[in-house]
């Protein structure tokens, strides 16, 4: 009797659980939500697809093209056509098989260069607004003069000290991101401190750490998010410029950048499949992340709906 | 006005500290952080004397302390010291190439000015319709088409293909150069000069650039400016001045615009970093001889004080609009106070 009382907590593995009834209730949220956030909905789910159809190219790029990116047998400079339908570049490479293998460097650097610059971006921001006093000021005089320089000037200095190699890009796109998480972390969690219910943990003898990780982290993560998926956008098209401009990879790794940089060099002769591709490429993958982003901020933060 | 007066020595006051943590940012990239410029400068391959050696004469051997000391102590005299490779003070070329940066970032932001708020207006008016829609994918789309790539598609289409305007440097090979030995800001000195012609030639070869690189930011202010308008257009003020049956388009761009305005100043300054960013991938892109030019050519040449030198004036330049936005921002709206 007093089993049946209890209220059922929603999301919580009760013993009527089953696959069938999760997968209802996950499709049930899903209208609703579609419902409730119309166009917000649309633009979250399209940019999924990009980011997936895209994803899936990378793991499994043998699927895609009959050709490697390296490839270097076939006609140069042929138009795109029925063998390669996006032509060859001056190498006689294969414009699509470049596109294909190309797009593991680029996502791969821009992922983990997001990861590292939240990874420490975050427990920055946490400790600086959770402590305050002479921390805090000196962090954040730190970051917001990091902030306010021209972040791909930082990224070309970064590159051009480290020198050519996937990890020194990481390193230098990673870099400029830190004080985006860094400020907007801080911010939070100044607001979420004042919060009664960190208040009451406090009052009930909670530890500090215990009170960051499990009171404050948890509730500053939604917005970091959506600025993640904004992030790796922003960084997909910094290491596309970096290798755009020459600093970023050695030869050899296919890579986007690369690919429209030596495009330009055949433009004036009317070549226009070296460039038009690989730069569609870039401009899908960061439209895919951006809408992914802009979906998940109107659909967590109901009050922008406004704008 | 002795308000603004006050407002502008504290912020010049203020500015300082900042200049000081942007310079010792410099320092601590290229400086500080793994990677020595010298090796990476020499590419590698160089024998341990010569590294020494060069060294030695970048006064790079000393302890780091002394190096911050003597690198501020250099600034501080407005010395940007010695190029490497080539015969000249650091603060020649940068000079040289200034002008050109400046002329393109400026055109640039009036281009991104001129599409973004006309259209973040119309967005706010008709909120929610199809004019609205349209707008904010636009708006979303400039920001994932990377400023480079734009380019490049316009080289093609307007340059390559239907050859209407020319897709690299700043003037054509038929103009005399000695026109342009005044301020190095073209557009200025032609039309010192006279020279209309040669005017005329300067802007035809500063559409594509500016157009490019005014589209991608004019995003952030369709944006800005359509949310500012939104808050604006639903105002108490902006009632009142309908109540007073005054017509539509002086409510909204008389009323309600020049207060939606207000924030978009504020955006324009932080937009500008963003702009000497885009800036350098554009003057890549067009072949166009301004500072990013300067940086990466360089670079290549692994000429390290001259590449310092230059991020140092980018530093000196964002300061410098920051403080100039902040003022403007005291100027017109008097509710300001530091």
């Amino acid at each position: 009797m007093a089993e049946k009382e209890k209220p059922e907590v929603e999301g919580r593995r009760g013993a009527d659980w089953s696959p069938a009834r999760a997968l209802a209730r996950a499709f049930g949220a899903f209208s609703k939500a579609a419902k409730r956030y119309r166009m917000e909905w649309w633009i979250l789910v399209i940019g999924l697809l990009i980011i997936a159809v895209i994803a899936f190219m990378t793991l499994f790029p043998g699927m895609f093209s009959p050709f490697t990116a390296n490839d270097q047998g076939n006609p140069q400079l042929q138009k795109p056509g029925a063998t390669h339908i996006m032509g060859t570049d001056n190498l006689g490479r294969d414009v699509w098989a470049r596109v294909v293998f190309g797009s593991k460097t680029i996502l791969g650097v821009a992922i983990v260069a997001s990861l590292l610059s939240a990874g420490i971006g975050i427990p920055l921001g946490l400790i600086s607004g959770f402590v305050g006093n002479w921390v805090d000021k000196g962090l954040s005089l730190v970051m917001d003069s990091i902030y306010s320089f021209p972040g791909l000037i930082l990224a070309i200095a970064f590159a051009a000290m480290l020198g050519p190699g996937i990890v020194n890009i990481t390193l230098a796109v990673a870099v400029i991101y830190i004080p985006k998480y860094f400020r907007l972390v801080r911010g939070q969690t100044l607001q979420i401190k004042e919060e009664p219910y960190v208040e009451a943990a406090k009052a009930i003898g909670a530890r500090r750490s215990t009170m960051l990780a499990r009171y404050i982290f948890p509730n500053v993560i939604a917005t970091v998010v959506v600025i993640f998926s904004l992030n790796i956008a922003d960084a997909i098209m910094t290491e596309a410029a970096l290798s755009f401009i020459g600093l970023g990879l050695p030869a050899g790794i296919p890579d986007w950048g690369m690919d429209l940089s030596m495009g330009k060099k055949f433009l004036p002769s009317g070549v226009w499949w070296m460039i038009t591709f690989p730069g569609l490429a870039i401009a899908l993958l960061a439209l895919g992340f951006t809408m992914l982003g802009e979906g998940l901020a109107e659909i967590l933060n109901p009050r922008l709906q406004e704008y | 006005m002795k308000r603004i007066l006050t407002y502008l020595v504290a912020r010049i006051l203020l500015t300082i500290p900042m200049l000081f943590i942007l310079l010792s940012l410099v320092f601590v990239v290229l400086r500080v952080m793994p990677g020595d410029p010298v090796s990476a400068m020499l590419g590698g391959h160089a024998p341990e004397s010569v590294i020494v050696a060069k060294k030695k004469a970048l006064g790079l051997d000393k302890p780091i302390f002394q190096q911050y000391i003597d690198y501020m102590l250099q600034l501080a005299r407005l010395d940007l010291g010695q190029s490497m490779n080539y015969n000249e003070r650091v603060a020649t070329p940068i000079l040289q190439k200034l002008p050109a940066t400046v002329e393109l970032t400026l055109t640039s932001m009036a281009v991104a000015m001129l599409v973004g708020i006309p259209l973040g207006v119309r967005a706010a008016r008709r909120r929610r319709s199809g004019n609205d829609s349209a707008i904010r994918f636009f708006a979303n789309i400039t920001y994932c088409i990377p400023v480079y790539w734009m380019g490049l598609m316009f080289q093609m289409l307007f340059g390559v293909f239907l050859n209407l305007f020319p897709i690299a440097g700043r003037i054509g090979a038929r103009v005399v150069s000695s026109d342009f030995d005044r301020t190095g800001f073209y557009l200025i000195d032609t039309l010192l000069k006279g020279n209309f012609a040669a005017f005329g030639d300067v802007v035809y070869h500063l559409v594509l650039p500016a157009v490019t690189l005014g589209l991608t930011l004019s995003g952030v202010f369709i944006r800005i400016t359509r949310a500012n308008m939104l808050d604006s257009l639903k105002s108490d003020f902006v009632l009142a001045t309908r109540a007073r049956g005054i017509i539509e388009n002086r409510v909204v761009y008389g009323h309600a615009l020049k207060n939606a305005l207000i924030p978009v100043v504020t955006i324009l300054g932080l937009e500008f970093a963003a702009l000497l960013a885009g800036a350098i991938l554009t003057e890549t892109t067009f072949s166009w001889p301004g500072m990013g030019r300067l940086l990466l050519e360089r670079i290549y040449n692994r000429d390290y004080p001259v590449i310092q030198g230059v991020i140092i004036f980018y530093a000196l330049f964002v300061s410098l609009v920051s403080l100039i936005v902040d003022v403007i921002y005291a100027v017109i709206d008097p509710r300001v106070k530091l």
